[in-house]
Order: structure tokens, then C-alpha cells, then sequence
């Protein structure tokens, strides 16, 4: 006859059963916990939450078992199960050369996708790239071998990633500066901003019509009373731009004027900015469709006194009007809010501010020009948008500034070039 | 900028307008941040029910056979047996702003535990202005700790002044009957930490169960239709006055801001009564919607009076194909402005403004 288990096995077993209610176990002695961890190991309840509650209880025997079973908290990314590894690249613009920690931090989110290196030809030293990637680096040579030197696109400074963009053979692209490492969220849970990012260009934007809880498909979440049925199935998202905690991406003078400012509200929420409203879409963080909407994400708009920090630069910003205007037209979606990167400190406002203010000035023309574009019903494909758009900026923008005549011209050459050197799978669909 | 400076109670200058057709037993836990304001208690349902209003609040009550004596026949633009009858309150106010709760909101708690005083939040976003032509990543601009993001224009960096604060709601979500009965069991537990405008040329859901605004700047628009008792319609009481309201702040260059302060939300309304309620919205409303997004207001639409006058005629004109309510409603917005205007004549406060572009 077999002994029936004792009361404390059973309660146990239970509290294995119940971890996700348990907020600390410090309070028990130390061979319950031990038989706890053990027991939690064996029913495969082990995940970062659980192991920090029993780190947390400081026992000696809990370290010892998780040095002795090689135990360590990765992140396992949750992507969503119609995405495979092999739909997407991690773009990264090397504006620095010592990329060491900043893949180091981001390994465990990176480390499952190829990734797309570009050197700023502008940088002197050498890359330092750590092991354990898999990775294309490309440089100078290679832009020139694929571009040629008879074209007004540039990809110095932070628009070398649109060589990446323009390389990659991939659907989706996730691309984050050099200088951004993970965030952690109020919990303390390190965000997984790719797996964010896909679940945001994977689940459907919703322009029409303003839903006021958010994002409807979040988990909790749903379109609101009031909203039009018609309108729940959504639209395509072709692109998630990220946000950033510790350094808000202020213009110079903003940043300047709240020296010390730094941004820590985690805003829990995505959203789709609505159809017709314009937004400055900043590059530090974003992830896009590259088969839908690639040739839109234009390295067009370079500042005369334009630099190697983003407060020296408004390239993205034109680039990102750029999209909108497209997706606005073609009926796509932009998501903007989570997920979130943490963004060192690096640079100072005020010497950015001495060396380039123009660019904060030709907001005022740039803004209104792009909401006063109105595309052509013939204009169907990105590429047909972007040229109507560049002709636009030519006609008026052009003869305001040289640097937007500039722009314009880059603009048509960079959709030559996409079309004929971007990689169009023949599986991707027309928009 | 070194301290944020606090916020104005504005305890003069500010009505509390609640409909109720139950008791007002709620207002035990609002009494701390309450209580230095007066309330409108609008008393729906049967009027020779005494609803006990809990000591020390200064009110005035109104039940429907104040508002038959108020109104005489312009009365049969005030809905009867349903929430929408607290417009009334709007109207007989005299305050310069307006806040409205259901009787089945109660304080929330914000993630680090401490209650949420959602009147205070409502009057720092009404009295900060909005931003409608530009879209700011970082949410609220003027908020403490949050600013204009690199590439938003100086130019558009002053706002405009806000006309409408919508608040939100944890526990119940404000969920229509058929989702409420495809999810009986969902509850907003996610605090979204943030105050945003709603883009001019967007259209949005506007609840009305936690909701400010400056009456001088909108509250003619603020008219919730008719439902209830004798309508085909009921609980889109809010989201008319929702569609009305934007269209009218766009075209005036006003602001509508969303988000912050949450209250908690207490009641699941019946999700089968709800479906009777608003069976006819959930058709209605996919034509109702390309109306609205349709709508021009002509140049000479410079106040709100003169703007609401005009949908009333565009809606007869276009929607009274959809159905005859359609005559019904544009004629009781007809008569909602004529009374406004009689208990609110005009001479100091005209709701003028200085910008009545057309859209």
C-alpha cells in the first residue's frame, strides 16, 4: 500500500500550481524553497518572473542549484507564430564604430535574425562587431559598387541604413540607432522591442476611425462603443515607429532649454496615428513592410550643416512625412507608442544647436508642404507615390531652399535605384 | 519652469452635471474632490421619486417636471427614461465648464495605488491647449516630464485652446452590446499613461461617463439627442454629440483630448438590453460616420450655434433618407439651439471666435 503524500508535499504541489499568485517566498525555510525550486524545475514552471522570486529570497542553496544547473534569465522573444526568423532583418547604421556593448545588450533579441550592418562611410575606424551573429557588414566599397557614384542619394551619417533597407532581401526590417540599448518596462521586464515591432506591423492599423481604448488587438483590449463595424477588420500596418526612455527625441533647442529632462513615462499603449494626420516619425526606433512600402522610406533630405547626432539631422522626419502621405493614400497603416528602447545620453544640445539650427527652421516649410500634397487616384504603387511627391517638392518647395530641390532629386533617383536593385520576392503581394 | 505650479480648483467656475435615475450614493467616495463644487443633478424616470442627495453638497436638482416647467414645449428635445436627459444640466448651467459622471463611476486607483482625483486631471487638460494639426509622438506636450518631439514645428507649438476633455475608464470598458456579449468577462485593467489630441479631421467615439469641457467654447454642440422613451435609439446619446462636437471644434479650431484621468467603472449594463438599445445605431452608424466625415461648415459658421444650425440641415437633408428619426432629430437640434439660446442669451458670452476658418 503507498504511503499517502504528506500535507506539506501536497501544499507544495500546489504552490507550484499557483506560482503566478506568489509574490515572495522569503518568508519560508530554506529546505521549502529548495524542494519548491526543485519541484518548479522539474514541472517546467521555470521563466524569468518565477526565477527572480526565488533570487529574491536570497537562500544560498538557491544559488547554488542555479550556478550548479547553469540557470540563467534570456529572453525568449514571443513572436507571433505566423512569423519565421527568416522574414526578418535588424538593420543597424553604424554611425560609431565600437558596436560591442550595444550588441552585447541586445543579443538575446538579435541574436535569432540576420542582421544588416552599414557603416557610415563617413567613419574612419574600424567596426568592432562581437561573435556570435549572423551578420552582413557592408561599407563604402559596396555602396559604391551597387549605387555607383552618378546619384544624388547619400548615405552618410544616419542615413547609411537606407543602403540596408535598399540590400535586404527581407520583409520586415527593424531598425534602432546605435546608441539605443533594451528598455525595461514598470515590472522590471526587459522590453523585446522586435518581437514588439512584428507584432505591431503583423496585427491590422486602424486610421479611420479613432479607437479611445488604443490599440484594439492588444491583449484586454477591443474596439470601443460607437465604433463602426465596418471599419474593425482594419488596414495593413506597414510601419511601427518605437519610442525611447531616458533621452526623449527632443530637437536641439527642446533639449537645450530642459537640460536635465530626461523621459521615463512608460506609455503602455499602440496606436495607429489616424488617416490624414501628419506625425514626425523619428528613426531612432521604427520597423517596417519592406515589400510594401520600402521605396517610401527615402534618404532624401540632407541639413548643409548636417552632423553625427540626431539633433544635427531631419532626414528621418522627411522620410517619415514621406510615408505617411503614401500610406495615407494607399490605404496602410503607421502604429506609433510601444515598444519602448532606452536611449543613452551621448552629445550636447548646445554645440548641435550652434552647428545646425536650419534644420528646425525648415520645419515650418516642410510641414505644410506635405499636408498641402494631394496624390494622384492613378498613383497605386508606392514607387508612382513617392515621384509625385518628390515632383511636388521640386515644384514647391524647390525654389525655396537648394536644400529641397536636393531632396527631391534624391528622392527620384532612390526609387530608380529600388527598382532596380531592391529584391521583390515574387511572392509579395501588390498593394 | 523650475515648479509646476497646482492646479486651480476653479470651484466657481465649474459645474458637476450628473443624470440619475437611481440614488446618488456614489458621491460618498467622490466627496473629498467634489464637494467644493456645485452640483446639477438632472433626475431621469419617474419625477415623484425623491432621490436623497448625501449631506453637505451644494446642488440643484431637476426632474422631468422641472424641465416640462423650464422649457414649456421645447421640452421634447430633453430625452426621457435614458442618461442623455443630462444635457439639460448643460444647458441650465452657468458655469464656464462643465463635468459629467455616471452614477456608477467611482474613484480609480493609479498603478502606484494612489486614488485618482479625475476632476483635477480634466481641469489641467481643459486649461492647457491642444494640438490638432500636428500629431506628437510623446502625447501631451505640456505635460511635466514630456514635450515636443524633434520636428514638430514652432509654429504650431503654442496649440489651440482646448474645448473637450475625454477621460477613460478602468474595470467595465465602454463596450458595445455585441462585444460585451462576446467578452462578458473582459476588464480594462491597463493604465495608459497619457493625454493626447485627437487630430483635427478625425472622428472619434466620445463616451459620455467621464467627460469635461468649456461650455463657452462648445456647449451648444453638447446636445445628446434624442433616445429613450418613445426613440427607436438609446446609448448613442453620447457618441451623436461625439460626432457633432468634432466636426464643429475642427472647423472652429478647437481641441479634443482623450486619455487621462480614469475612473473606475463599476456597472455592466445588461448586454441584451444594451443590444435592443442599440441594434438600430449598429446600422445607422455606417452611414452616420461617412455623414460626418463628409460634413463642410461654410465660412460664415463662426460660432457654435450657427455651426450646429447647419449640420441640423445637412442631416435632414442626408440622413432623413436613412430614417424618419433622422427629421426627428435634426428638428429637436433645432429646438435644443432655440432654447439654449433663450436661457443663455448672448451678450457676454457669445462663443465667438476670432478664427472661424471654414475646414
Amino acid at each position: 500500500m503507498r504511503t499517502s503524500p504528506s500535507l506539506l508535499s501536497l501544499t507544495i504541489d500546489s504552490a507550484v500550481l499557483n506560482l503566478s499568485n506568489i509574490a515572495d517566498l522569503s518568508s519560508l525555510p530554506d529546505h521549502i524553497v529548495v524542494d519548491l525550486f526543485l519541484r518548479t524545475l522539474r514541472a517546467g514552471k521555470l521563466n524569468e518572473r518565477v526565477l527572480k522570486l526565488f533570487i529574491a529570497t536570497g537562500k544560498d542553496e538557491v544559488f547554488s542549484l542555479i550556478r550548479a544547473l547553469n540557470i540563467r534569465a534570456t529572453v525568449i522573444p514571443v513572436l507571433p507564430t505566423t512569423i519565421k526568423d527568416d522574414e526578418i532583418d535588424i538593420v543597424i547604421g553604424a554611425v560609431r564604430s565600437d558596436l560591442t556593448s550595444f550588441m552585447n545588450e541586445w543579443r538575446p533579441m538579435f541574436s535569432r535574425f540576420h542582421l544588416i550592418i552599414v557603416k557610415d562611410p563617413d567613419l574612419k575606424e574600424e567596426l568592432k562587431i562581437p561573435e556570435g551573429f549572423n551578420l552582413d557588414v557592408y561599407e563604402k566599397p559596396h555602396m559604391d559598387q551597387v549605387v555607383g557614384s552618378s546619384t544624388s542619394v547619400f548615405f552618410s551619417g544616419y542615413a547609411c541604413r537606407y543602403f540596408g533597407y535598399l540590400v535586404s532581401r527581407k520583409k520586415y526590417i527593424i531598425s534602432v540607432d546605435d546608441d539605443c540599448l533594451p528598455a525595461r518596462d514598470p515590472k522590471g521586464f526587459v522590453v523585446d522591442a522586435v518581437a514588439h515591432h512584428i507584432t505591431n506591423l503583423t496585427t491590422p492599423a486602424t486610421p479611420f476611425f479613432f479607437n479611445t481604448l488604443y490599440d484594439p488587438f492588444a491583449e484586454g483590449s477591443d474596439f470601443v462603443r460607437g465604433y463602426p463595424f465596418s471599419l474593425r477588420t482594419g488596414v495593413k500596418c506597414a510601419l511601427s515607429c518605437g519610442l525611447w526612455l531616458n533621452l526623449a527625441d527632443h530637437d536641439a533647442p527642446t533639449q537645450a532649454l530642459k537640460a536635465k529632462q530626461r523621459n521615463s513615462r512608460y506609455v503602455d499603449a499602440v496606436m495607429t496615428v489616424p488617416a490624414g494626420s501628419l506625425v514626425p516619425i523619428s528613426g531612432i526606433n521604427i520597423a517596417f513592410d519592406r515589400e510594401v512600402v520600402g521605396p517610401a522610406l527615402v534618404p532624401a533630405l540632407k541639413l548643409a550643416g548636417e552632423g553625427k547626432f540626431r539633433w544635427e539631422t531631419m532626414e528621418d522626419i522627411w522620410s517619415g512625412l514621406c510615408v505617411k502621405v503614401v500610406c495615407d493614400h494607399l490605404g496602410l497603416g503607421v502604429k506609433t507608442g510601444l515598444p519602448y528602447v532606452w536611449r543613452t545620453d551621448r552629445g550636447d544640445p548646445i554645440a548641435s544647436l550652434k552647428k545646425e539650427w536650419e534644420g528646425v527652421k525648415l520645419m515650418e516649410e516642410v510641414v505644410p508642404f506635405f499636408q498641402s500634397v494631394r496624390l494622384p487616384r492613378e498613383a497605386t504603387t508606392v514607387e508612382d507615390c513617392v515621384v509625385e511627391v518628390a515632383n511636388a517638392a521640386k515644384e514647391r518647395l524647390g525654389l525655396t531652399d537648394p536644400v529641397f530641390a536636393r531632396a527631391a532629386k534624391a528622392m527620384l533617383d532612390w526609387v530608380n535605384l529600388w527598382k532596380s536593385v531592391a529584391y521583390i520576392s515574387s511572392s509579395s503581394p501588390a498593394v | 519652469m523650475a515648479t509646476v505650479s497646482p492646479t486651480p480648483l476653479l470651484k466657481d467656475e465649474l459645474d458637476i452635471v450628473i443624470p440619475t435615475i437611481r440614488n446618488l450614493d456614489f458621491l460618498e467616495m467622490w466627496r473629498p474632490f467634489f464637494q467644493p463644487y456645485h452640483l446639477i443633478i438632472v433626475q431621469d424616470g419617474d419625477p415623484s421619486k425623491v432621490i436623497k442627495v448625501p449631506e453637505g453638497f451644494d446642488y440643484e436638482l431637476y426632474n422631468r417636471n422641472d424641465i416640462n416647467r423650464i422649457l414649456g414645449p421645447k421640452a421634447s428635445c430633453i430625452s426621457f427614461k435614458d442618461s442623455a436627459c443630462r444635457c439639460f444640466g448643460y444647458m441650465v448651467s452657468k458655469k464656464k465648464y462643465i463635468y459629467t459622471i455616471d452614477d456608477d463611476c467611482f474613484v480609480a486607483k493609479d498603478p502606484s495605488g494612489k486614488d485618482i482625483n479625475a476632476l483635477e486631471q480634466h481641469i489641467k487638460n481643459l486649461l492647457c491647449p491642444s494640438t490638432p494639426f500636428f500629431f506628437n509622438t510623446l502625447y501631451d506636450p505640456y505635460r511635466d516630464g514630456a514635450d515636443f518631439v524633434r520636428g514638430y514645428p514652432f509654429s504650431l507649438r503654442e496649440g489651440v485652446p482646448t474645448a473637450v476633455s475625454h477621460g477613460l475608464w478602468l474595470n467595465i470598458p465602454d463596450y458595445d452590446a455585441p462585444t460585451q456579449l462576446v467578452k462578458p468577462l473582459e476588464r480594462n485593467t491597463r493604465y495608459v499613461d497619457a493625454v493626447m489630441t485627437i487630430p483635427k479631421g478625425t472622428l472619434f467615439p466620445m463616451c459620455g461617463m467621464n467627460l469635461g469641457f468649456n461650455r463657452d467654447l462648445i456647449g451648444p454642440a453638447m446636445y445628446f439627442g434624442l433616445m429613450g422613451d418613445g426613440q427607436p435609439i438609446g446609448r448613442y446619446d453620447d457618441m451623436w454629440a461625439g460626432w457633432c462636437i468634432k466636426v464643429i471644434c475642427d472647423h472652429l479650431g478647437l481641441g479634443v483630448k482623450t486619455g487621462l484621468p480614469y475612473i473606475w467603472h463599476s456597472k455592466a449594463s445588461n448586454p441584451f438590453v444594451n443590444l435592443k438599445k442599440e441594434y438600430k445605431g449598429i446600422y445607422w452608424q455606417e452611414e452616420l460616420i461617412p455623414f460626418f466625415q463628409s460634413v463642410t461648415l461654410p465660412k460664415d459658421c463662426t460660432t457654435v450655434q450657427k455651426c450646429y444650425i447647419e449640420i441640423s440641415k445637412q442631416v435632414k437633408a442626408k440622413l432623413g433618407k436613412v430614417d424618419d428619426y433622422f427629421n426627428k432629430l435634426a428638428d429637436a437640434m433645432v429646438t435644443w439651439i432655440e432654447a439654449w439660446d433663450e436661457l443663455n442669451p448672448s451678450g457676454a458670452k457669445s462663443a465667438e471666435l476670432p478664427n472661424g476658418a471654414a475646414k
